[in-house]
């Protein structure tokens, strides 16, 4: 798994010399290799994943049983199933109630926690990115030191919160503190921060309030900064674990993250099909606005 | 690392005014009042789910169990005494100073092996980012075919150290004795044991270099190329465009790209929960390992000590770089 990253390392170190000696088409062909043999670093655990989702029972069994729990045989690992079969989706996608409860429950917890990071979050990173009023630095450190402080620090003090508020135990409990997650604030301020004041200037010569100016004017040209944010935010709380094995006790209530791991125990025919059926969304999102992410990264990164 | 702008609209606004004088002061009162109105909410929730607590946090780590009397420093010196928080504040240390800098060069590495200024290599771009949106739950299984116990990774070590051993053997005329012995030599459940730290970091980088990736390649993408071409007709070769344009034209990125991949690095722990439970091998037992298990028995006063510790770390960092900057800009200036 390491040597190819080794073979970065020493192609890096090489290029200089080498070049001298390789004609640009070499050159360009060295390059494609490299790049193809980090990018097999990527697709082969994927392919040997989609490959294992298409296999029936026996043939699973046959091949992971020690990765699945159900012995110990060797890994006879394959990128293709010898007998591919759709029986692991049907018995998931039909038969498998559980798993039905548990998407439902990711559902509901990430997207009233999006919904909530656009309604609070964008104009917070407005006033952030277009304004100056006293106290705005220090207000700002504090909420990137909240951004890079790790879970476990916040921890104690949302559960004292939730606690409070006899939140914890419910939906609520992983939304309400997401919602107030200042990444999203931070991301949408440096895509607002790139609006051209002219445009503003514009919209105000016209007679534009301070509110029609953000709806009208920040919304539509901070949009892939908006973008970027949810689509973090949809990652990261679809993936979540510490929030749900802290906050839920009940099990009815577990999220896919948290559900997913323990499956292989109870149906491992399915346990595949499953961690496919679950990175279904975020891969097709991301897909989808790939274009909108990279703007709004860069201009996270490239102001300083 | 965060330059703010005000608004910088004055002029239209001079043309909506009165008197000069009045006219600046409600000016900033207006747009204080704007800002307000637009932040109000999200500081609300801030300051009601985080500030406020965080205060009660403060208050609990200086009083005893029970919460009622003080016992100065006595928290502090506990949890800096206990084993456990030491042996986590050390293995994360550990972790940090080993994935941080192997993370920032293998995907600055990958940057400047993909970037392309016309735009094309977009499939190499979507692959090397697609880690970063595949949720850990669901590569679990993968990691564990790869690294279990008779699993690909073993499988592989034994099939070169038995091809190595038939290259040694044949040439010494003994026969398949030798070979049938180092079949067996690889037999280690990489993640219950000491190699489960390799492996933590093996599956970080994986997952995060996507996300440095595209900072680092916004970042070359905002170099001028004309500094390129400049230097290629001075005659600067590869190596010396590297050190004097690119490395200086990223600095700006860098500080970003650190403080992100610190971020991500903690959650790392979904990693190492799911692949090796909340007891895993001592060499991976971190600070959010230490938590969860504080957190399951409810001991408020250790985390709420454990958290001031950690804040302080982090305020401790971030000063430390902003004075790393202040002595980088002085340098520079003169």
């Amino acid at each position: 798994m390491r040597d190819p990253d080794k073979a970065i390392f020493t192609a890096e170190k090489k290029e200089p010399a080498v070049r001298g000696g390789l004609t640009r088409r070499a050159h360009a062909r060295l390059r494609v290799i490299v790049c193809a043999a980090v990018c097999l670093l990527v697709w082969l655990p994927l392919l040997l994943m989609l490959a294992a989702s298409f296999m029936p029972e026996d043939e699973l069994l046959y091949r992971y049983a020690e990765p699945l729990g159900t012995g110990r045989e060797p890994v006879r690992a394959a990128l293709l199933a010898s007998y591919p079969s759709p029986q692991p989706f049907l018995e998931l996608l039909l038969r498998s109630p559980g798993f039905y409860i548990m998407f439902w429950n990711s559902c509901i917890q990430v997207l009233p926690a999006l919904a909530g990071q656009l309604l609070v979050g964008a104009p917070a990173a407005w006033a952030f990115a277009r304004y100056s009023f006293p106290a705005k630095k220090p207000l700002f450190f504090l909420y990137v030191l909240l951004m890079v402080l790790p879970f476990q620090v916040t921890q104690v003090s949302n559960y004292l919160v939730l606690d409070r508020l006899h939140f914890l135990d419910s939906h609520l409990a992983l939304i309400l503190p997401a919602v107030w997650a200042t990444f999203p604030v931070f991301i949408m301020t440096r895509s607002f921060e790139t609006i051209p004041d002219a445009l503003l200037e514009a919209a105000y010569l016209d007679g534009a309030g301070e509110l029609r100016a953000f709806l009208h004017v920040g919304l539509p040209s901070g949009y892939p900064g908006i973008v970027t944010a949810l689509l973090l935010g949809f990652i990261d709380n679809w993936n979540a674990l510490e929030q749900p094995v802290a906050y839920l006790k009940r099990a009815v209530l577990w999220p896919l993250s948290l559900y997913l791991p323990g499956i292989a125990q109870e149906k491992a025919s399915v346990a595949f099909a499953a961690g496919i059926v679950m990175m279904m969304p975020p891969v097709l999102l991301y897909l989808n606005s790939q274009s909108e992410l990279e703007q709004g990264i860069a201009a996270s990164g490239v102001k300083e | 690392m965060i330059k703010m702008s005000g608004r910088k609209h004055t002029g239209s606004e001079l043309l909506r005014g009165g008197g000069l004088r009045r006219q600046k002061h409600g000016i900033r009162r207006r747009q204080a009042r704007a800002a307000w109105f637009f932040l109000a909410p999200s500081l609300a929730g801030v300051v009601v789910f985080t500030a406020v607590p965080f205060g009660d946090v403060i208050r609990r780590s200086f009083l005893d169990a029970m919460g009622r009397t003080g016992v100065g420093l006595a928290n502090y010196a506990a949890v800096c005494g206990n084993t456990a928080f030491r042996l986590a504040a050390v293995n994360t240390v550990r972790f940090l100073a080993v994935c941080l800098p192997l993370l920032l060069f293998v995907s600055f590495a990958l940057a400047l092996l993909v970037f392309r200024r016309d735009g094309r290599g977009n499939l190499y771009k979507t692959t090397l980012v697609l880690p970063m949106v595949i949720p850990v739950a669901a590569m679990v299984l993968v990691w564990k075919i790869i690294f279990c116990q008779d699993g690909l990774l073993n499988e592989f070590l034994n099939w070169t150290a038995g091809m190595a051993g038939r290259a040694g053997t044949s040439g010494g005329g003994e026969a398949a004795g030798g070979a049938v012995q180092v079949t067996k030599l690889w037999s280690s459940d990489w993640v219950n044991s000491g190699a489960a730290f390799p492996i933590l970091i093996v599956t970080y980088i994986w997952k995060n270099a996507g996300y440095d990736l595209m900072l680092w390649l916004a970042g070359l993408a905002s170099i001028s190329e004309s500094l390129y071409d400049a230097a290629r007709v001075d005659g600067a070769g590869a190596w010396a465009r590297l050190r004097y344009i690119t490395l200086p034209g990223l600095s700006g990125t860098f500080g970003l790209v650190l403080i992100l991949s610190v971020v991500n690095s903690f959650r790392v722990y979904r990693e190492a929960y799911l692949l090796a439970g909340s007891y895993p091998d001592m060499s991976i037992y971190m600070i959010p390992h230490l938590f969860s298990h504080w957190f399951l028995t409810l001991d408020v006063q250790n985390m709420c000590t454990g958290s001031m510790l950690l804040v302080a770390a982090a305020l401790a960092a971030a000063g430390a770089a902003g004075a790393a900057r202040l002595i980088s800009m002085h340098t520079k200036r003169r």
